[in-house]
């Protein structure tokens, strides 16, 4: 029987209450983009390059314009007329929408059908004939700085070579003295392969543009609608008040659906040049292959320590492939993400981190995947070094992560690459993880099956996530700063309508913030709808990304529900003929001091607020608010991860036996919707760890494109999931909540590799990279070199 | 162009369609019936899973001209008489979904597992539900549907 076992260990003013979005879902009545049928709309869809670099020499798609069924055909030639032939990223640099000089991934677009049927539009594709001059790929990042190599991006005047950054953080000179003095060092390579987020829903669009009314019209696969539309507006010259941007029911997102990509550029021309709604809905190949991929960084961890097991000091050195343009979508300062993030949840003296950024003839993207901007990649890197560190000192890993974890007192903590943590307890996370886990009973288990030669593995990882981007002077995408809004209207029979600025993609915000008003205003959430996901009907902000909708939109619905309370206490003493200050409120209700008789809930005010009552001076009628949130800071959540697996050696076999998971998100306002996303994450580190990588060969080619090589994890894969949870609010977000979309993906896949590692221990295996597919563990056991980005041994 | 009859959730559709055209773009582009999504072109994510007669099938490798004569049932289909079927009402309250897309498909497929055997084991739901993918849920909670919904097979 699948089951969990909980240790929540705080009384929480909110519930698991089933979640609103559901009675639609369950009828099959969700409304997604591909769902949504327009009269006289046409079909797009998108010619692509088999090669991952050549030069174009001619495009003809005369044939393609002579199909019965084609309305238009759009080049890189009739976009560079409307100078949209590039478009910015989010990370200044640029992208080819469609290409006109060379097309340098496999995959990139490169032409636009748009016809009356979507088999028609496919068809059509065929007849297009594109001359293609072939060029060297650049396919190793590890050659992408060498002499030789192609230049990818001669695109840019007086580039000649594939360099995009180098970026570092933390104090070099202090971690190499730490380095140079240490007892013990241990290093090793670790790559975190190329992934994808691979929603179920790919991405895709319908563009309406009215030309009479200048107004465009679109119901788009995005994370960030509000973001996208000032975009659009920045290269399409539509201003930004005529563009409407519905993001409605989205199957999953994980950061797939954060930028923009050509096709919804191409969609939006389309609709222009037709006078018609155009849709287009990418397929699986075109999602995997040309979407935003995640991860690629070819990490050197070197970690030092004393003999007795105290952690002093970390370096790292990473090699990262951004593909074909520098697509990435993180806070502009930040090239590498949050990856500086990388000394963990542990007390050294010193850290350094340098990154190289490359670009490749592979799609573009890179931060993606629930990744918490890179703190993926840094989790895995530190918590394979402490393994790697264990190992060498002939220590338990448990004892040792507790021996170096944070201790409560050092909260607000400053990281040595300066993070300043806000809250936590550390250890009390990995002492429920191993209760929960019986992990001595599991060592004992190991030692007795490894008598047996049987080869069982136990892996911890331990994580801390930064979320919530984030604090203004800090933290921007595209010169926006990070903030989210929320608007809360009160209705006179005080139902509420509350619109926020992100949307969801699964995460049941619909419930989730209905719940976060409905306790600070004492109404039911029943009585509280949420708008979400159109442009049109809420406030500005950035969207759901980066696990930032709790920790931010979700302070800004508590500091507008607050101040509709404010304003609530003045009319309710109005009302009641009392001072203001004479009011508490207590039970969802203002109620005059010593005497709980005299009360009023929302519902009464919100009628007085809009009746004739003679209101105080200075106090405008109704009961509305609108607040703007921008965080102080990150948030802070942790966790502990304890993987039980047994591997197979002969068949290299693994088999996930158990998992348990122990988070820390601060205050959680759905304990239910917090452990589905938590389930969803640990799924996602055993797809990574065992299953999932985007792979090329050596001309470029993809060997992920569709779901029959990239694997995903299916309920075979995972086991029952055994959740635990402490509760260590944020002392700076209003309601002490922080986040958890990403948590459970960012911590699990060490988990998963340090417990693998553990089961090959007495093959002296000390590393071996994701994805441990059966051949790759089997090649660990042989002491053969496995590469997980190329298809070369 | 082959003129195509079938019945699809008790209701007979005749329509002109392309030989190639598949199920799923039938029943969601002719019919309008948009509760079956399509998720991968290679049988591997069952978001299109419907049942064809008494079977279920993955509608994005089924040609429409292949269910001519046949009944197809869609998530559309599922609740009778205005009464949710027990899977619908588990998969809410066991929060067996989370953003909707692979949902119809896990139930219709839950629904057969249960028809067939009514009181699966969870290695059951499982294996039974291995041929599909959702990336929210890690599983756990569509498992837990299944089993609570074949405990209350009465109705919630």
């Amino acid at each position: 029987m699948t089951g969990q076992r909980h240790a929540h260990d705080s009384a929480s003013p909110y519930a698991s209450l089933p979640r609103k979005e559901d009675a639609r879902f369950i009828r099959g009545q969700g409304t997604f983009v591909d769902d949504i049928t327009l009269p006289g709309m046409m079909h797009g869809t998108i010619l692509r390059s088999p090669l991952a670099h050549a030069r174009i020499r001619s495009i003809d798609v005369t044939a393609a314009l002579a199909h019965p069924q084609v309305e238009a055909v759009l080049t890189g030639a009739d976009l560079a007329e409307r100078g949209l032939a590039w478009m910015p990223t989010l990370t200044g640099d640029v992208q080819a929408v469609l290409a006109t000089d060379k097309v340098r991934f496999q995959g990139q677009e490169i032409a636009f059908v748009v016809a009356r049927d979507r088999y028609a539009a496919r068809d059509a594709l065929e007849l297009i004939a594109v001359d293609y001059e072939p060029l060297p790929p650049v396919i190793d990042a590890r050659t992408a700085l060498e002499p030789h190599a192609s230049v990818v991006r001669d695109d840019v005047p007086g580039r000649t070579n594939n360099h995009i950054f180098d970026w570092t953080a933390g104090d070099k000179t202090a971690t190499d003295a730490v380095f140079a003095t240490a007892e013990v060092r241990v290093g090793s390579d670790v790559m975190y392969p190329r992934s994808h987020p691979a929603p179920l829903e790919t991405c895709g669009i319908v563009a309406d543009y009215d030309a009479v009314a200048g107004r465009l019209a679109l119901w788009s696969t995005t994370q960030a609608p509000h973001a996208h539309r000032t975009m659009y507006a920045m290269v399409t010259g539509v201003p930004e008040h005529k563009i409407r941007i519905v993001s409605p029911d989205l199957g999953g997102g994980f950061g797939n659906k954060v930028p923009v990509y050509p096709g919804y550029l191409c969609t939006i021309v389309a609709s222009m040049v037709t006078g018609r709604p155009v849709k287009w809905t990418e397929d699986r190949s075109e999602n995997l292959m040309s979407t935003t991929f995640a991860r690629d960084y070819h990490m050197h961890g070197e970690i030092a320590a004393t003999r007795d097991g105290r952690i002093l000091g970390l370096r790292a050195r990473v090699l990262a492939d951004h593909g074909a343009f520098n697509a990435t979508a993180q806070p502009t300062k930040y090239p590498a993400g949050f990856f500086h993030i990388f000394t963990g949840s542990y007390d050294l003296r010193a850290a350094f981190c340098e990154v190289t950024g490359v670009y490749t003839n592979k799609a573009p993207g890179g931060v993606a995947y629930s990744c918490s901007f890179r703190i993926t990649e840094a989790v895995y890197l530190v918590e394979r070094l402490v393994d790697m560190l264990a190992s060498e000192l002939g220590m338990d890993p448990a004892e040792l992560r507790m021996r170096n974890l944070l201790r409560p007192e050092q909260f607000p903590y400053t990281c040595p690459t300066g993070w300043q943590y806000d809250s936590g307890d550390y250890p009390r996370a990995l002492s429920l993880a191993m209760e929960l886990a019986g992990y001595e009973d599991l060592r004992r288990e190991q030692a007795e099956r490894r008598a047996r030669g049987e080869y069982m593995g136990i892996g911890l990882s331990f994580f801390t996530e930064g979320v919530g981007a984030g604090p203004r002077e800090d933290m921007d995408i595209l010169g926006l700063g990070m903030a989210d809004g929320a608007d809360l209207r009160v209705h006179p029979t005080g139902k509420a309508v509350l619109s926020v600025s992100v949307q969801t993609q699964g995460q049941g915000h619909e419930t989730t913030f209905a719940q976060i008003v409905a306790h600070e205003l004492g109404l039911s959430p029943d009585d509280v709808e949420v708008v979400h996901g159109d442009t049109d009907r809420t406030p500005f902000g950035l969207g759901t990304y980066g696990s930032r909708s709790t920790p931010v939109s979700g302070a800004a619905a508590v500091i507008a529900a607050r101040k509709v309370r404010d304003r609530a206490r003045l009319i309710a003493a109005a009302r009641l003929e009392v001072a203001a200050d004479d009011l508490e409120w207590a039970e969802g209700k203002w109620r005059v001091r010593g005497d709980p008789e005299q009360a009023l809930g929302i519902a009464e005010i919100a009628m007085a607020a809009h009746s004739s009552l003679a209101l105080p001076s200075g106090v405008e009628g109704h009961l509305d608010a609108s607040a703007v949130y921008n965080p102080p800071n990150l948030t802070f959540p942790f966790g502990a991860y304890i993987c039980v697996t047994d591997v197979d050696p002969l068949t290299g076999v693994v088999k996930v036996r158990r998992f348990i998971a122990v988070d820390d998100c601060g205050v959680r306002i759905n304990p239910m919707i917090v452990e589905g996303q938590v389930h969803r994450g640990l799924a996602d580190g055993i797809g990574m760890a065992l299953m999932q990588a985007i792979v090329f060969d050596e001309a470029g080619n993809c060997l992920g494109g569709s779901f029959m090589d990239y694997l995903l994890p299916t309920a075979m894969e995972c086991p029952a999931f055994e959740l635990g949870a402490t509760v260590t609010p944020s002392p700076h977000h209003p309601i002490g909540a922080k986040g958890v979309g990403e948590s459970a993906t960012v911590g699990s896949p060490a988990a998963v590799v340090n417990s693998v590692i553990d089961a090959l221990a007495p093959f002296g295996v000390r590393h071996a990279d994701m994805p441990l597919t059966p051949a790759n563990v089997w090649c660990a056991i042989q002491g053969r070199q496995v590469r997980s980005d190329l298809a070369i041994q | 162009m082959m003129r195509l009859t079938l019945t699809v959730n008790g209701t007979e559709y005749s329509r002109d369609v392309e030989p190639r055209l598949l199920l799923i773009h039938f029943l969601r582009d002719d019919l309008g019936l948009t509760g079956s999504h399509w998720g991968c072109d290679t049988s591997n994510c069952g978001a299109c899973v419907v049942w064809l007669d008494e079977t279920p099938v993955k509608s994005c490798t089924v040609l429409a001209v292949m269910a001519a004569g046949r009944r197809v049932r869609t998530v559309e289909g599922l609740a009778s008489g205005g009464e949710l079927d027990p899977v619908q009402h588990a998969f809410a309250k066991c929060h067996g979904l989370q953003c909707g897309f692979c949902t119809p498909g896990m139930i219709l497929t839950a629904r057969w597992l249960l028809d067939h055997n009514p009181s699966p084991t969870e290695a059951e739901v499982r294996e039974a539900i291995s041929g599909q993918i959702c990336r929210c849920t890690g599983y756990e909670n569509i498992v837990r549907a299944v089993l609570w919904a074949a405990q209350n097979a009465g109705g919630a």
